[in-house]
């Protein structure tokens, strides 16, 4: 697996595939808006007037309905992305992913509990809803990545096949539980509670991508200072403490540090498979595993990703629109499988 | 210089070394034999600040192993464990790279330093491959070049401990890497390494420290410590100790 291009180039390319994703998710959709159109009501929105054409249809579109889409998507992609390589660095194995040892799944418990009980007492004010939400994601994230953690320790040793088991019933766990509240739920409840299942950034609003923001911010720019020492821990625990490294907070901060993405990103979109496997197990076999370009990699190729598999979600059953959690999935799943047929 | 006084340590309910007096001396090759069980591995995990003594203390230049400054620590001393379990893809020189992580001397001169560790390790026609392509000799030649490069060119006040690192090489590599290691104590670092063939340990040592149940039963210079009754005492092992024909050291000879 030795690096097929240079980072250089990569950064490049996966710029201009960012442009293009970014382009494709402002522009596409129900009603398909010409570049310059779309880049000028854009520039409006940062409040920077570029010529004098009417556009307020295109204004309208892009900036109630398709940025906010956009900034969710681009925020999903690169904070799961950035959590995905964490997880793999952390279990220091590739097949490592927060859907499947169920920190996805225990962030929708989380979620869900917020709101099933929410409206259980009534609902939940509309101004505090997405903060809510996010805490308990966090907090059901939170409990999953170190209990999974825990059960897959003995003396020392992370043992990757007892972690995936455990990611699985600690995923039938959670998706029984959510089922409980599913059965108990009420219609209107019903619906949050699917659109949290399967993924969407349908109906994004600046009001719920604020902690994600402000997450992916945090994420982005904790992880990669830990670049090195996630390298290091790759060797193993003892041999990363004996190149100097704290190793247990190390791990406490990628534990930590997952919880809070996964959970910003699940109860802001729901669930969305894969991303976090599929986007640094792509970049790796292009760059090799040096985590101090495979970080922001990881982070610009996920950002793309998810955006142009959103437009997929849109695209494809016009004008009605796919779960983007079912589309991930579709993709990702069998390359996962691809990935265990190459026999590692 | 690295030192343990009276050193103990339990685990799980039991007490799995107990007693053990070492001060490790610059520029010399320590050999740790025991059979197995006898807590040789024990005995590194302490001296490397892996396990809390129950007793007893390890000291570095004088201080405390815990009261170190984790990266302080690694500029002056290098552990190489009994077998890694790294499943990334990484090229041969960017593992070796990560013995300079603790330093900061600079691109350049870490590039020189990974090639002769490389080198040192007989593994400099190595570079440039995939870790995961290399077999499981090739592999720990890499890591023993790793913590070379760590602590590169070896001065003295550095301690290298390295945990049976011929276990998986051939007969000519076994020679190679243990000529390595001594000329690397001769530039003054202090090395300790735990070895399961008394032929090469009576070659390249020159103490050696017999370990049964976790306690020391001997140490001393290779002549005095292979003898018939501690090795029968330690290893139930009937043996005759003859000479080298030329290099002059002991020769272990099973009856």
């Amino acid at each position: 697996m030795n690096p097929a291009i240079r980072p250089r180039s990569l950064f490049i390319a996966l710029s201009l595939l960012l442009a293009l994703a970014l382009w494709g998710s402002l522009a596409l959709g129900p009603v398909s808006l010409p570049l310059g159109d779309t880049l000028q009501a854009a520039l409006r929105l940062l409040g920077l007037t570029l010529g004098g054409s009417e556009l307020n249809q295109a204004q309208l579109i892009v900036g109630q309905i398709r940025m906010p889409r956009t900034l969710l998507g681009l925020a999903v992609g690169a904070v799961l992305a950035l959590c995905g390589v964490a997880m793999q660095g952390l279990f220091r194995n590739p097949l490592a992913d927060p859907g499947l040892i169920g920190v996805s799944s225990g962030a929708a418990l989380g979620a869900a509990i917020a709101i099933v009980g929410g409206a259980a007492f009534g609902g939940i004010p509309e101004a505090i809803a997405p903060y809510l939400l996010s805490l308990c994601a966090f907090v059901g994230g939170l409990g999953v990545t170190a209990l999974v953690y825990r059960l897959g320790r003995r003396d020392g040793q992370t043992s990757v096949v007892t972690m995936l088991l455990a990611g699985i019933a600690l995923n039938a766990l959670a998706f029984a539980c959510i089922g409980l509240f599913t059965y108990l739920a009420d219609d209107a409840t019903l619906r949050t509670l699917t659109f949290w299942n399967l993924g969407s950034l349908n109906g994004a609003s600046y009001a719920r991508l604020w902690p994600l923001l402000l997450v992916t911010f945090a994420v982005a720019f904790w992880l990669p200072r830990r670049a090195r020492a996630l390298n290091a821990l790759l060797l193993g625990e003892s041999e990363a403490r004996h190149l100097g490294f704290e190793v247990e907070r190390l791990k406490r901060e990628l534990v930590f540090c997952t919880a809070l993405g996964v959970g910003a990103a699940v109860a802001a979109a729901g669930m969305i498979g894969f991303i976090g496997l599929v986007v640094p197990h792509l970049v790796r076999l292009l760059v090799g595993p040096d985590h101090r370009i495979l970080l922001p990699a990881s982070m610009l190729a996920g950002a793309s990703l998810l955006l142009l598999a959103d437009l997929a979600a849109r695209l494809v059953l016009a004008p009605a629109e796919l779960p983007i959690g079912i589309v991930t999935a579709l993709i990702g799943a069998p390359f996962f499988l691809y990935l265990l047929m190459r026999g590692r | 210089m690295l030192q343990a006084e009276a050193l103990s340590i339990r685990r799980g309910g039991r007490t799995v070394l107990e007693g053990v007096d070492l001060a490790l001396q610059p520029g010399r090759v320590l050999g740790v034999l025991g059979p197995n069980g006898a807590g040789k591995s024990t005995l590194l995990g302490a001296l490397s600040g892996e396990l809390a003594p129950a007793q007893g203390h390890v000291r570095l230049h004088g201080q405390p192993l815990d009261e170190w400054s984790g990266s302080e620590r690694a500029r002056c001393l290098a552990v190489l464990p009994q077998s890694s379990t790294l499943s990334f893809g990484f090229r041969v020189e960017d593992v070796v790279a990560m013995g300079r992580l603790p330093h900061a001397t600079g691109l350049l001169r870490d590039r020189e330093i990974v090639e002769a560790a490389l080198q040192a390790a007989d593994a400099a026609h190595l570079h440039g491959r995939s870790y995961l392509a290399l077999s499981g000799g090739e592999r720990q030649r890499v890591h023993l070049a790793r913590v070379l490069a760590q602590l590169w060119p070896g001065a003295e006040g550095q301690t290298l401990l390295l945990d049976e690192p011929t276990s998986m090489l051939d007969p000519l590599h076994q020679h190679s890497i243990l000529q390595a290691t001594r000329a690397f104590a001769s530039q003054g670092a202090a090395v300790l390494v735990i070895l399961h063939d008394l032929n090469l340990a009576a070659r390249y040592c020159d103490r050696l420290l017999l370990l049964q149940d976790g306690r020391p039963q001997a140490l001393g210079p290779p002549d005095e410590v292979l003898r018939p009754e501690p090795l029968k005492q330690v290893f139930g092992l009937d043996v005759l100790i003859q000479r080298h024909p030329e290099q002059g050291h002991p020769l272990i000879v099973v009856r």
